[in-house]
């Protein structure tokens, strides 16, 4: 295994670099909370990495000809392909570094996805990267929630109930989107046992997104991060709001903040608030009601979306994070 | 299948088209190497990863979950600057297409063993060329190869071309299934120095992905800039013809190898009326058949086609416009094309537009899904483009042969 750099951990906001590798030239919306992932992304991965992006709107918004907002070394890969891209460019470093055919040094591979390329279609091949030990690399899945660079259309990551360009509440059917969101950072972690660091994270949280990073990076093999990212056009909510619903999403318990570190999982923030009964969730109501994207939820629909947040905390056997309940007998994992 | 542990320092090898293309990989010294299995190509996987087993070669190999992922990790890898191979069959091919597409417009070299197999459904394991040929609009450079030692002189071959910055184009070696992925030849070795002496370290120069080169690669450029993207690997493709033929030289002066034209085959040609024209490893009948009606009397040819990307339409034209009528062998198809021909007939029918005197011709099809072609075959081919030299065109202009009614 090749080395990884040693990243510090950033202790507060004002501690955090100046230097900037996610720059202007990117043409995404107001309010875009995808770029500003990516910004801290780079920001926390520092100047010695390779980024990969898979098609997606951090591809098609970020990455025009001749106005390319990235400092570090890019490459586009395939909508599926995040997982792929992170193999081939830590595998391609490790043998030349093993054959010294250029020079032997820890450099950062982050690969990001967005929902629909890594929670869809890319799903086996992050699977696939994350079994590999002997590769260093982050595979970092930015979530809006959408297939939100073609026209906000449903993915495997879209909630219940939600107004996409492909399940638009009608007459007959009021709710059109009647799958939940996939359970993705928990089960890349419970599915790949060797892998050294999971985390979710969301922007709202700028230092415990960085300091994720830099953990993912420097414990090294292959790494995972879910980030949460409201989208003003998908989610159809005034720009100026962005981080405001990424911290509503986390208040009332829709999205959790955890980290599985050798695993070992803690929650973080206002999520490990929730778990210890230190802090209450807020109704999903406040969530739902500040978006265009659930303008056509009746109180019935409001009160299900309600219900499964609160089985969510309640009824699962790890709250927020494992869906599954131990038999009679078996042990459940300690407080 | 046995897999041995063969000793590649042997001046004279006793292997299949899979395995002489491994021992290329090691010679070669490739860094990265994906692997998935489908029939028959993985044979060469089987090599390859009992000669790393063995020590004998040293690489980066992975088991890819699918073959859009051992594609993409290939590519990938070749971004950074490794040298790569990987490899597919049939609908594997095709499962990895949307990789096959980007990796010619991104213009990186990967060299990938094709064991062409039929496309499923119904499933047949055998022989097709329909796979490997269905790249060929995409900037793929594609070889088809008859013997084992040809595929062990072409995968440095492709290397080499695929490699130099003139190109940065994928090349894609075409062994037949069975045929050739599974049958053994006698192969004269070259040796380590030889292999060194032709084949150039891979250097990505100005374009390779590092922190200390920061580019970004492949970003949106719509209508603005493709077509002039495209363009410039259609440049890429053009200049194929002569690094190919710059390296043919090289590879028969340091390989003693004595191919004369790098991109056809011709048998018996010389004073022939009439040729028969296919790809791969059908030439094993047709020489056999060139050779018999030759005894009676009959003056026939075979022309074998090498390189079908780049396309050897110079080659063509002045190998075929001399005989009194030529049938194109296709083991492929192209159902509703023109004629209802298959690819390779549909090519040299275009390539032969201006020549003048233009041959008559006439196409077969046969040998799908692995059937052989067998000298019985070959004989009524060559009687119906006897037919076809005697009245100057074909009545039926593409014929199904050897097939039940």
């Amino acid at each position: 295994m090749t080395t990884t750099n040693t990243l510090p951990l950033i202790r507060g906001v004002q501690n955090s670099p100046l230097e900037e590798y996610y720059t202007s030239g990117h043409r995404t919306c107001q309010g875009c909370e995808s770029a500003l992932t990516m910004k801290l992304m780079v920001k926390a991965a520092g100047p010695r990495s390779i980024v990969l992006g898979s098609t997606g709107c951090m591809y098609v918004a970020n990455t025009t000809y001749y106005s390319t907002p990235w400092v570090v070394p890019w490459m586009h890969t395939q909508l599926g392909s995040s997982g792929s891209a992170a193999t081939g460019t830590a595998a391609g470093l490790k043998a030349l570094m093993t054959k010294k055919k250029i020079k032997d040094e820890p450099i950062n591979v982050v690969s990001f996805c967005g929902d629909g390329g890594g929670m869809d279609m890319g799903l086996s091949a992050i699977s696939a990267s994350l079994t590999h030990p002997e590769y260093n690399h982050l595979v970092l899945c930015y979530d809006n929630e959408s297939y939100a660079n073609t026209d906000i259309q449903a993915s495997g990551a879209t909630p219940w109930g939600a107004n996409t360009s492909f399940t638009p509440p009608g007459k007959l059917h009021r709710i059109m989107q009647k799958r939940w969101k996939k359970n993705m950072a928990a089960m890349m972690a419970v599915g790949h046992p060797g892998v050294r660091y999971v985390a979710t994270g969301c922007a709202s949280y700028a230092v415990d997104l960085m300091n994720k990073i830099r953990k993912a990076l420097t414990l090294g093999g292959p790494t995972f991060i879910h980030t949460y990212d409201p989208c003003p056009k998908g989610w159809d909510f005034d720009p100026m709001y962005s981080h405001e619903l990424g911290m509503l999403g986390v208040e009332t318990g829709i999205w959790v903040q955890y980290e599985v570190e050798d695993g070992v999982i803690s929650l973080n923030g206002p999520s490990r608030m929730i778990a210890r009964g230190r802090r209450k969730r807020k109704p999903v109501y406040d969530f739902l009601k500040r978006q265009g994207r659930f303008a056509h939820f009746t109180d019935e629909d409001v009160d299900y979306y309600q219900a499964k947040i609160d089985e969510m905390w309640e009824k699962w056997w790890l709250p927020g994070i494992i869906p599954i309940n131990p038999e009679e007998g078996l042990q459940p994992p300690p407080g | 299948m046995t897999i041995s542990t063969t000793d590649i320092r042997e001046k004279e090898q006793l292997i299949s088209g899979s395995e002489a293309i491994a021992i290329a990989c090691a010679m070669a010294d490739v860094d990265v190497i994906t692997a998935y299995p489908i029939r028959p190509y993985d044979t060469v996987m089987q090599f390859v990863s009992k000669l790393i087993a063995d020590g004998t070669l040293s690489c980066e190999y992975i088991i890819a979950e699918s073959e859009h992922s051992q594609f993409e990790i290939v590519k990938h890898a070749s971004a950074v600057g490794a040298r790569v191979f990987t490899g597919s069959s049939g609908v594997g091919w095709f499962y990895a297409f949307e990789a096959l597409a980007v990796t010619c417009g991104l213009r990186l070299p990967m060299v990938a063993m094709v064991g062409n197999r039929a496309l499923d459904d119904p499933g047949a394991f055998g022989t097709e060329h329909n796979d490997a040929l269905a790249v060929r609009d995409l900037g793929w450079m594609l070889r088809w190869v008859d013997t084992a030692e040809e595929a062990m002189d072409a995968a440095f071959m492709a290397w080499r071309v695929a490699e130099d910055p003139r190109i940065y184009l994928p090349c894609a070696i075409s062994t037949d299934g069975a045929f050739l992925t599974h049958s053994q030849q006698i192969v004269q070795m070259p040796s380590q120095e030889q292999v060194d002496e032709f084949l150039p370290p891979y250097d990505r120069g100005d374009f390779v992905l590092h922190p200390d080169n920061p580019i970004t690669i492949a970003p949106q450029v719509n209508e603005d800039w493709l077509i002039e993207i495209r363009r410039q690997t259609d440049a890429a493709m053009r200049r194929a013809r002569d690094v190919i033929i710059e390296a043919q030289d090289d590879m028969n002066r340091i390989f003693n190898r004595e191919e004369e034209d790098p991109f056809i085959e011709e048998y018996m040609t010389e004073d022939a009326d009439v040729v028969l024209v296919g790809m791969g490893t059908l030439s094993l009948p047709l020489k056999v058949t060139v050779r018999r009606l030759r005894e009676q009397g009959k003056k026939v040819g075979f022309v074998r086609v090498k390189w079908f990307r780049p396309f050897p339409a110079p080659e063509l034209q002045v190998a075929l416009s001399k005989f009194k009528a030529i049938g194109i062998i296709d083991r492929d198809y192209s159902l509703g094309a023109p004629q209802n021909g298959g690819v390779l007939y549909t090519e040299i029918r275009s390539a032969l537009y201006d020549v003048t005197p233009r041959p008559p011709m006439i196409g077969f099809i046969c040998g799908l899904g692995g059937r052989e072609v067998t000298v019985d075959s070959s004989t009524e081919m060559f009687d119906k483009t006897f037919e076809v030299a005697e009245t100057g065109h074909a009545e039926e202009p593409l014929l199904w042969i050897g097939v039940r009614s």
